[in-house]
């Protein structure tokens, strides 16, 4: 493992907004080919970590090294060349809603990389059987889908120029078992067959063991504990054990009015 | 004391805006100096704001032209069947038309840009754009504001033949003018001058307005109600930019 080289190296990473201090200096790093797998309360700034690693959201403070260079202060171009090598599949889905799914699917091959419509579509509507998704749903309106298909549309969008770096922000919320297991198997198999290191978000344990190498835990702004996988049940961590038995008492308290859990 | 220190901030707040607004301008206005250009968002953008604004455009006018004819013929003392064309004439082409047609693409434009970006914005949609390497500049704000800038003086000039025709019809059908008189009269008084420097507003106008629509739409914050405050801001802004842009322009081209 370190002698792995690092291709994702975050350091003391900071993020502020106004008052609210969502990261206190993470300290992380993803080796290449290596998939890691971020769990944490909800708002605990998961998704705040990845769109600081995209250039997204521009950190206080702190290094964030890809493939030894620092991108943390840079802006505009230099940028792009890091959004050029990565995939990124948002918790929202974010579809654009104005295009129909195939050439949202498409969007980087044809507006980034030229490529031809025809091409394009066919290269669309091969990832989109990938996640499952038949070829005449490439002719609809995101809008026209249901949440758990735009967000596999949303996977198919991120896989399909087969980028260096994926980032998944909850890729099976929203899926049935079957489908979410469909899905793990295919990051799983994107990372062995790209090569690519992945970044991954979720709350389900179920998919964190199946598609991670490493599981690491964000927790008022910090990473508390990272492990592999088989390690996570008895990780001797009590906000760990707190957070992977999903149990409401423990050191974590969630910020909700006592009287109303005790009612339920 | 007080009063003093508000305004100084609330100034300061304006300069800072314009400052930003000057800024974002310059950075769409600029985006397509070089490729890539994306001609099917461009298309998109011109069918919407220029070819869909024609009916609209096109009803302010003969109304107004066919209104201001009544207020001239009630107004004239003399010989005033020289004079009424070469007055509405000139209203529409150098004032009216750009003025009103500008104010009719705002409403209908600027709002809908602000309302569309806006909702790019809070649905993380302008992100996803940049995590697949495409600039929002150069797909979403310049081909709205280079469309705009193209489509005005187009919608102008329909809007100033329109014009002329509504005080056509109220001359000729109602004050029983004699035609060839209207258009000779009209067509003798009007200079290219008078047509040109209408249609250079309006270019001016459709850049502003576009500006307004994008700047404000894309950094809305905060979901349905920051995409609302957002476009009704754009609307404000927009028409409150034609109309002192109009007296800037019209002051420095009345002087030549
Ligand atoms: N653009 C923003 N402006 C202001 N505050 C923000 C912004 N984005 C996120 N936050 C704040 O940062 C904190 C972390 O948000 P984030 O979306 O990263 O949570 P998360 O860990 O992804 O949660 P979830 O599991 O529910 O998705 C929250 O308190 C949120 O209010
Ligand atoms: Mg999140």
């Amino acid at each position: 493992m370190a002698s792995k080289p690092k291709k994702i190296l975050i350091r003391d990473l900071d993020k502020a907004f106004g008052d609210n201090q969502v990261l206190r200096g993470v300290n992380l790093d993803v080796a290449k080919g290596q998939s890691l797998v971020v769990i944490g309360g909800s708002g605990t700034g998961k998704s705040v970590l990845i769109k600081c690693l995209l250039g997204l959201l521009k950190a206080d403070k702190g290094v964030i090294e890809i493939d030894g260079v620092n991108i943390a202060r840079q802006t505009g171009g230099d940028r792009r060349l890091m959004a050029q090598q990565s995939g990124m599949l948002f918790q929202g889905a974010a579809l654009f809603d104005s295009l129909n799914v195939w050439e949202n699917v498409a969007f980087r091959l044809i507006y980034a990389e030229r490529k031809s419509r025809k091409h394009a579509r066919e290269k669309a509507i091969d990832c989109l059987a990938q996640v499952g998704l038949a070829p005449e749903v490439g002719d609809l309106a995101p809008a026209e889908l249901s949440g758990g298909m735009q967000k596999r549309v949303g996977l198919a969008r991120a896989i399909a120029s087969d980028p260096e770096i994926l980032f998944f922000d909850e890729p099976t919320t929203g899926l049935d078992p079957i489908m979410a297991d469909i899905i793990n198997n295919l990051l799983v198999e994107r990372v062995k067959a790209l090569g690519a290191t992945t970044i991954s978000i979720t709350h389900d344990m179920a998919s964190a063991r199946k598609i991670a190498d490493e599981i690491a835990m964000l927790y008022q702004g910090q990473i508390i504990w990272r492990g592999k996988p088989g390690e996570v049940e008895n990780s001797g961590n009590p906000m760990v054990d707190q957070f992977v038995h999903g149990r409401a008492e423990g050191p974590i308290q969630m910020q909700v009015r006592r009287d109303f859990t005790s009612r339920r | 004391m007080n009063v003093v220190a508000a305004t100084g901030r609330l100034t300061l707040d304006a300069i800072g805006e314009i400052g930003r607004i000057a800024n974002f301008a310059a950075r769409g206005g600029t985006a397509w100096f070089v490729g890539p250009f994306y001609w099917r968002a461009f298309g998109g953008a011109l069918a919407r704001i220029g070819y869909a604004s024609l009916p609209v455009v096109g009803l302010t006018a003969i109304f107004t032209g066919a209104a201001l004819a009544l207020n001239i013929y009630e107004g004239a003392l003399f010989n005033v069947e020289a004079f009424l064309p070469q007055i509405l004439g000139v209203s529409i082409v150098r004032e009216l038309g750009p003025v009103l047609a500008a104010l009719m693409v705002a409403g209908r434009c600027s709002s809908a840009m602000a309302a569309e970006i806006g909702t790019m914005r809070v649905t993380e949609q302008i992100d996803a754009l940049s995590t697949l390497s495409v600039d929002p500049f150069k797909y979403l704000i310049a081909p709205r504001i280079i469309a705009t800038t193209l489509a005005l003086p187009l919608l102008v000039l329909t809007a100033d033949i329109i014009g002329v025709y509504g005080g056509y019809l109220v001359s000729v059908y109602a004050l029983g003018f004699e035609p060839t008189h209207y258009i000779t009269n009209l067509v003798d008084f009007l200079s290219v001058d008078d047509v040109t420097s209408g249609l250079l507003k309006a270019a001016v106008f459709g850049f502003l307005i576009s500006v307004m629509g994008c700047y404000y739409g894309y950094k809305s914050r905060g979901g349905a109600g920051g995409v609302g405050s957002a476009t009704r801001t754009a609307v404000v802004a927009a028409a409150v930019a034609v109309l002192a842009s109009n007296y800037l322009m019209t002051s420095l081209l009345v002087e030549v």
